[in-house]
């Protein structure tokens, strides 16, 4: 209670939040990791492969999307933006900072498990090291995040062991989805500019290249029972939030129009 | 004529009023028996409820929000309605008389998915459909015994 009331006496004056640097760059990564791919399995919606698959699949978009919308809520505190939703969509597409994962459109239902299931694991693996931040309003809601993302793991494992042992069509599909993700696998743990100062805050308890080991061995062992290739090394790690490129821009347009179409409506 | 007089706002007036709020996903349980009441402040300027999430990104929350300022707006006082993570929600905050509630309508009380019982004929040969259901608070399961779909609210 003391460390964690120290940290919050020194939020600087008219915002909400640790004065650390790196926690709105740490914040807005989350929340945008958690808004694109939230929003790139809304698209399953209604076009899923199973029923009990569609109602899945939108079930999880929901949860993620509702995960951004609390990261995001944080984030304004911290920055002072107007709220969440300012944060969401009044952005150009270069200003996001989701891991190039979330990056190759959705793709066949196959690259979506792939995704999600490197996503979901090096979530995890990441959550795993803010339940001790020193921030109690980020902690707290990590602690109820990982709660949920519990049954995440629990479905995409499935998924995942389906396609995996299933020969032909499912495992052929899986592997190059894999392969197209490739070098951008890791992306998540991209190094944070401010991962300094969030490691001495005690915001974060590991640095990411170490969070990074942890997962890859996680993976791997998971990727060996099933005969699948481990996940390349990052390719190019100084860009692994940046740089969105098509797929992405096509996205935002998408997720942006009801916004545009009305700037400032009340819904 | 009788006027209904508003009772005196206390908290325990308070907290009585809110045993009549409704869950609207699940209709059948009051925000105090499901558990979402962290604590209930009064004073003479207002009342101020908090309320935890039961999932992060629970889109019924402004639903049970303004029906809680609603039921609240008899005492007279300004009603504020705020949330927090401080506590996590756990399903074991939902009360007996609240999962009794859930079983008479169909929906399992939340367990551990291995714990799972039907909750029309009791059997615990059941099996997990899916563990995502019509709302994010709950799982598919089908009973082999009386060959039953059915839901149960998800433990988290």
């Amino acid at each position: 209670m003391t460390a964690s009331r120290q940290v919050a006496d020194r939020a600087t004056p008219g915002h909400n939040g640790p004065n650390v640097d790196g926690v709105d760059e740490l914040l807005r990564s989350m929340a945008d990791d958690e808004f694109v791919i939230g929003f790139s399995d809304s698209e399953w919606t209604g076009i899923a492969p199973l029923l009990e698959e569609d109602i899945a699949i939108s079930s999880l978009a929901q949860d993620e999307l509702g995960h951004a919308q609390a990261l995001y809520g944080l984030l304004a505190d911290v920055t002072g933006a107007a709220d969440a939703d300012t944060l969401a969509y009044d952005r150009e597409p270069a200003e996001y900072r989701h891991a190039r994962l979330l990056d190759h459109g959705r793709g066949d239902w196959a690259m979506t498990i792939a995704r999600r299931y490197l996503y979901e694991t090096s979530d995890a693996v990441r959550l795993g090291a803010l339940t001790t931040a020193s921030w109690p309003p980020l902690a707290d809601l990590v602690g109820k995040l990982v709660r949920e993302e519990r049954y995440h793991l629990m479905h995409v494992g499935l998924w995942l062991e389906r396609l995996g042992t299933t020969s032909g069509e499912p495992r052929d599909r899986l592997l190059a989805a894999l392969d197209t993700l490739g070098p951008d696998s890791g992306t998540v743990f991209t190094p944070l500019p401010g991962e300094p100062a969030l490691l001495d805050a005690g915001i974060l308890a590991r640095p990411m290249a170490e969070l990074e080991r942890d997962w890859r061995a996680g993976v791997v062992a998971t990727f060996e029972t099933l005969r699948l290739p481990a996940p390349p090394p990052t390719r190019d790690p100084a860009r692994g939030r940046t740089d969105h490129g098509v797929p992405f821009a096509w996205l935002h347009g998408e997720f942006t129009m009801v916004r545009r179409s009305d700037p400032g409506a009340t819904w | 004529m009788v006027t209904e007089v508003a009772p005196e706002p206390t908290v325990e007036t308070v907290r009585r009023a809110l045993a009549e709020v409704l869950d609207p996903e699940l209709p059948v349980l009051s925000v105090v028996d499901l558990g979402i009441v962290h604590s209930v402040d009064v004073d003479r300027h207002g009342i101020r409820v908090v309320i935890l999430p039961t999932f992060v990104g629970c889109p019924a929350l402004d639903v049970i929000r303004a029906s809680i300022a609603d039921r609240l707006a008899e005492f007279g006082l300004p009603v504020q309605v705020d949330t927090t993570f401080e506590v996590p929600w756990t399903s074991e905050r939902i009360s007996a008389a609240g999962r009794r509630a859930l079983a008479a309508v169909g929906i399992a009380p939340p367990s551990e998915p291995e714990a799972v019982s039907c909750p029309f004929c009791a059997s615990a040969s059941v099996v997990m459909d899916s563990a995502f259901g019509p709302t994010q608070c709950r799982s598919l399961y089908y009973c082999r015994a009386c060959r039953q779909p059915f839901e149960a609210l998800k433990a988290v």
